[in-house]
């Protein structure tokens, strides 16, 4: 029996890597790849007929494995399925760190979830509140409601749009440029701003197109996305390349941290680094580089 | 439990197991093939055997083919099994209870 620490609501979430949870042989050491979190699918990785076996396996890979700092995701068969009850008794009972909502479309289905998992927490002694929650959107009515369903539970880190059902709901394929969930991710990132959560990006299918994977952390970056979802190993060291800040940026933040400290203490609201002018609303941001860039192992200051 | 009918449960894929159960003749008859039996031949009989018991089967025929499994894994195709064979696999399951 492998006890987890509590989960932290906030933490590095820059990777997410499904597995299925009925292959042993992948879920056994998951861990070794280094990804920030892994995420255990009940849903449709797992065939209609081996939903009970998948929920075995699970408990025991839960109590049994040490997955050590990588977080562990569940996620659990739609709210339109005869699954998702029994798919939150075992994840509480087994301890996973957080539930992924899949297919979630509005702040309900939060709630129904959240009341779950809490009268699963009661049923098996486990502090409750200490399973997280995150959402999955796959439908538009999921991205029209994202605001509601981001803050629609104390429970909730993050949300994340799911590419594959969207796209189909929207009649689009992936397009290079992005342009086909442009305004979907928008939309999302806005709500889990508005609320004050994570926002991760979906999946990139075509394993052997890096170039075309690359473009897209990109602009997942440039868009200010936590994290993304990944379905294979090979795809964690670029991102945590990509969404690492750079040396440049990390001095930079270092220089604005410190001059604003000064500046402040001396009763100078506005003044320029490097030829810049900062003010006071560039500070959250110098500080939330240098986290990052703790985080990722980058920078051992003690500015923030 | 009692075995009601025939059930299975698992894959021959690597480190997994494929386990078969099956009403018996008033005792526990095991029958098991691993690709790592001589190493693990013993420890394997020992899971199986000790999570029939903690199921309360004393009844039944089983087959056990292993490709590797970890304890854990063995663990959770058995009880699947017996699960199945009494139609209860699909909800409220004993977790940490008879199931640990």
């Amino acid at each position: 029996m492998i006890p987890r620490p509590k989960p932290e609501r906030f933490r590095l979430r820059r990777t997410m890597m499904f597995m299925n949870a009925q292959k042993p042989g992948l879920i056994k050491d998951a861990y070794i790849y280094g990804c920030d979190s892994i995420m255990l699918d009940l849903e449709d990785a797992v065939a209609e007929n081996q939903k009970d076996a998948a929920r075995f396996s699970l408990y025991h890979a839960l109590k049994t494995i040490d997955y050590g700092d990588t977080e562990v995701i569940v996620r659990i068969n739609g709210l339109d399925t005869p699954h998702w009850q029994e798919d939150i008794r075992v994840c509480v009972a087994g301890g996973a760190d957080g539930i992924r909502i899949a297919k979630c479309e509005s702040a309900q289905d939060v709630k129904t979830v959240d009341a779950a998992v809490t009268e699963a927490e009661k049923e098996f002694g486990v502090e409750v509140g200490r399973t997280l929650l995150m959402a999955a959107l796959e439908s538009p009515k999921g991205i029209m409601n994202a605001y509601e369903i981001c803050a629609a539970s104390d429970r909730m880190f993050g949300v994340a749009i799911s590419g594959g059902d969207f796209r189909k709901c929207m009649q689009t394929k992936p397009q290079p440029d992005g342009v086909d969930m442009l305004v979907a991710r928008g939309q999302m990132l806005i709500a889990a701003r508005a609320a004050g959560v994570q926002c991760f990006d979906t999946v990139f299918t075509n394993l052997d197109d890096m170039a075309g994977y690359e473009a897209e952390l990109r602009q997942n970056k440039a868009m200010g996305f936590d994290g993304k979802s990944l379905i294979n190993p090979k795809q964690i060291r670029l991102v945590h390349e990509l969404f690492a800040p750079t040396e440049k940026e990390i001095l930079q933040a270092e220089k604005i941290v410190r001059a604003y400290r000064e500046q402040s203490a001396a009763g100078v609201g506005v003044f320029t680094v490097d030829g810049k002018m900062i003010d006071i609303a560039f500070i959250p941001g110098a500080e939330r580089t240098l986290k990052l860039a703790r985080a990722c192992g980058l920078w051992e200051g003690d500015l923030v | 439990m009692i075995i009601q009918k025939p059930a299975v449960a698992g894959t021959l894929e690597s480190s997994d197991a494929l386990v078969s159960i099956e009403p018996g003749d008033g005792k526990i008859e095991l029958t098991l093939t691993s690709s790592v039996m001589n190493q693990y031949g013993r420890q394997i009989r020992e899971t199986v055997l000790e999570t029939l018991d903690r199921l309360s089967v004393t009844d039944a025929k089983v087959s056990v083919v292993d490709k590797g499994a970890l304890d854990c894994t063995l663990k959770a195709r058995v009880e699947c099994a017996v699960f199945r064979s009494c139609d209860a696999s699909e909800k409220d399951i004993p977790w940490g209870g008879v199931i640990r």
